[in-house]
């Protein structure tokens, strides 16, 4: 019998969503599609729901004592781990970015090298925030006063369809001890999930950062409402839906904020709380 | 002495009706009580099953670090779970160790909580292992400082060497102790019973010998309130009282920390023992931190946002 050569079967990704440090579909069963500039199909990621959106705060709220508790340079350590592993699969990210997004293949590689040193960037604050950001304050009396910034929490963020922006927000809540859940819109999420296989291989702690691929407009209305979350990074969203989810977040006094500039220390002190000690002198 | 005209008191009685009982199907207990937890319960049905749990719940601290403070703090959460909602029910009980009832009963008859029975554990809890002189000492010295409802541990020892008719005196010795004074429950630790056979033998040898409650486990050992465990024990309270026209009550406890979990149990309740059982004189959910998680669950529906473990207390 003669034999002759099939073309392979491409094995094609499932992408799912990351939670805890794993990867779960949604639990509501849905998917959406992407497609690439030409119409063709790409894939079928996950359309996360609330409830994934409560499970991935409940992961981020029991992953936020020990990060937060984890040394500075312990934390520097794992954000330069993300940039090495990113480095290793910089041209998968460049061709996923060019394929799904409407940018050039040039500029989606800028984007990812310049992605790669954000990581870099970040991970030296991680020592230097404190230095930076407390204070010793002059008090009337025989004790000193020290400003400490401390991390809120858990912090929620609305990530806008960049992938330069996305890692921006991410690194900038994390370096200080803040976990995060990521709320991804639909075009940006196969780039995004295949972050999320950097991350997993970067020993960076279960449920420190979770990414959900979905709708926006579904999703960040729960979360500016949700009780467990402690400040809120709505940069990806329209400026005039903004209003609503201020709104719906005042009920526990969420730190609700929107970006203009990417890489910035400022966006890291937003998302931390200034704690005030005092201690007598000369004991 | 007859125990409900089913066996004797003799060791060969029991032994004979306990042999008699038919093997527990574990593929089809484990599959059913799978399929079972597949139900989903939602809007009004959810808001009852959770004031039902609520209700339902052994409010629970068993450690060695307890403080006469703690349970004091345990029991004002007994009586009003959700201090900023009157609407909320008191849980089922207070279940504390023996030196703690005296604090629990009189801070609960001070606050306005006379309703809530104190639960004490007994019989050299959790292990069993004592004689058992101490073991009535330890229930008599429980009634006498005020708990209406006795946790027994068996002697599981005892039961898994085959000593059946051991295990059975210790339980009539302890509901005459208890009399009319105080409800006995009975813990088997099914997670140390091995086989669901076994718990099936358990569940029946303790009703015959008097036990008003059946519990899974005392929390300290694991597995423990497994759903298939909780199923046999249901099956086994619902054809005792087709034997004997008594209801039994059934009280899981010990892993059982969520909501989901808590409406699974009362799903497994209604569908084998039936919705007779559905009320806290019949079911208990032994248990502490699922409190905390039913009050948050009912926030979410009545505020209509996901609440946050920083607006319920911590124990």
């Amino acid at each position: 019998m003669a034999t002759k050569k099939q073309a392979r079967v491409d094995v094609k990704k499932t992408y799912k969503l990351f939670i805890n440090g794993a990867f779960p579909r949604s639990e509501s069963g849905r998917v959406f599609e992407v497609s690439a500039k030409n119409g063709d199909f790409i894939a079928n990621p996950a359309l996360a729901s609330r409830k994934d959106l409560r499970d991935a705060v409940t992961a981020a709220r029991a992953a936020h004592s020990g990060w937060s508790k984890a040394t500075a340079y312990n934390r520097g350590q794992i954000l330069y781990r993300i940039a090495e592993m990113l480095e290793g699969r910089a041209e998968q990210f460049e061709s996923e970015i060019a394929l799904t997004s409407q940018i050039t293949s040039l500029k989606a590689k800028s984007q990812v090298l310049d992605a790669i040193d954000r990581w870099v960037w970040y991970a030296g604050w991680s020592d230097k925030l404190q230095a930076v950001s407390g204070a010793t304050n002059p008090v009337a009396g025989p004790f000193f006063n020290f400003s400490i910034s401390e991390p809120q929490g858990v912090v929620a963020i609305a990530s806008s369809t960049s992938f330069i922006d996305f890692i921006d927000a991410i690194a900038a809540a994390v370096v200080s001890g803040n976990s995060t859940v990521v709320l991804v819109p639909g075009s940006l999420a196969v780039p995004a999930m295949s972050f999320a296989e950097v991350l997993a291989t970067s020993d960076l702690p279960a449920g420190v950062i979770n990414i959900l691929t979905g709708s926006l407009d579904e999703l960040a209305p729960w979360a500016a409402s949700h009780m467990d979350i402690d400040g809120f990074d709505i940069s990806g969203i329209d400026k005039k839906k903004r209003g609503a989810l201020k709104e719906a977040g005042a009920e526990n006094l969420k730190r609700i904020h929107a970006f203009s500039t990417g890489q910035s220390p400022t966006r890291i002190l937003a998302f931390m709380e200034s704690k005030t000690v005092w201690h007598s002198v000369g004991v | 002495m007859s125990f409900y005209g089913l066996v004797d008191g003799s060791e060969k009685s029991l032994v004979d009706f306990l042999n008699q009982l038919s093997g527990v199907d574990q593929v089809g207990a484990e599959s059913r009580a799978a399929m079972l937890a597949t139900r989903s319960i939602k809007t009004t049905s959810k808001k009852w099953a959770i004031e039902t749990a609520i209700s339902m719940v052994d409010l629970t601290t068993l450690e060695g670090a307890d403080t006469p403070g703690k349970v004091r703090a345990l029991c004002s959460k007994a009586v009003r779970p959700d201090p900023t909602d009157p609407t909320v029910p008191s849980v089922g009980a207070i279940c504390v160790y023996n030196d703690m009832v005296e604090v629990a009963r009189t801070h609960l008859d001070a606050i306005g909580g006379k309703h809530v029975p104190v639960a004490a554990v007994s019989t050299a809890f959790p292990s069993g292992r004592a004689s058992m002189e101490v073991k009535i000492r330890d229930t008599q010295d429980a009634i006498n400082a005020g708990a209406a409802e006795i946790d027994m541990v068996i002697d599981r020892g005892a039961f898994l060497a085959g000593k059946y008719g051991l295990v059975f005196d210790e339980i009539v010795k302890i509901r005459e102790v208890c009399g009319e004074k105080a409800h006995l429950k009975v813990i088997f630790e099914t997670g140390e019973l091995v086989t669901y056979d076994n718990v099936r033998k358990a569940s029946y040898l303790a009703m015959l010998a008097g036990a008003d409650f059946i519990k899974t486990s005392t929390g300290k050992v694991a597995p423990a309130a497994t759903p298939p465990v909780v199923l046999v024990m249901l099956e086994a309270v619902r054809d005792f009282y087709t034997l004997t026209q008594r209801r039994i009550g059934v009280k899981p406890a010990g892993g059982i920390r969520t909501t989901k979990d808590a409406i699974k149990q009362l799903v497994l309740v209604n569908e084998t023992a039936g919705p007779d059982w559905l009320t806290p004189q019949l079911f208990r959910i032994g248990a502490s931190a699922l409190l905390n998680d039913l009050l948050m669950q009912r926030m979410k529906m009545s505020d209509g946002y996901y609440a946050s473990p920083n607006y319920v207390t911590i124990d």
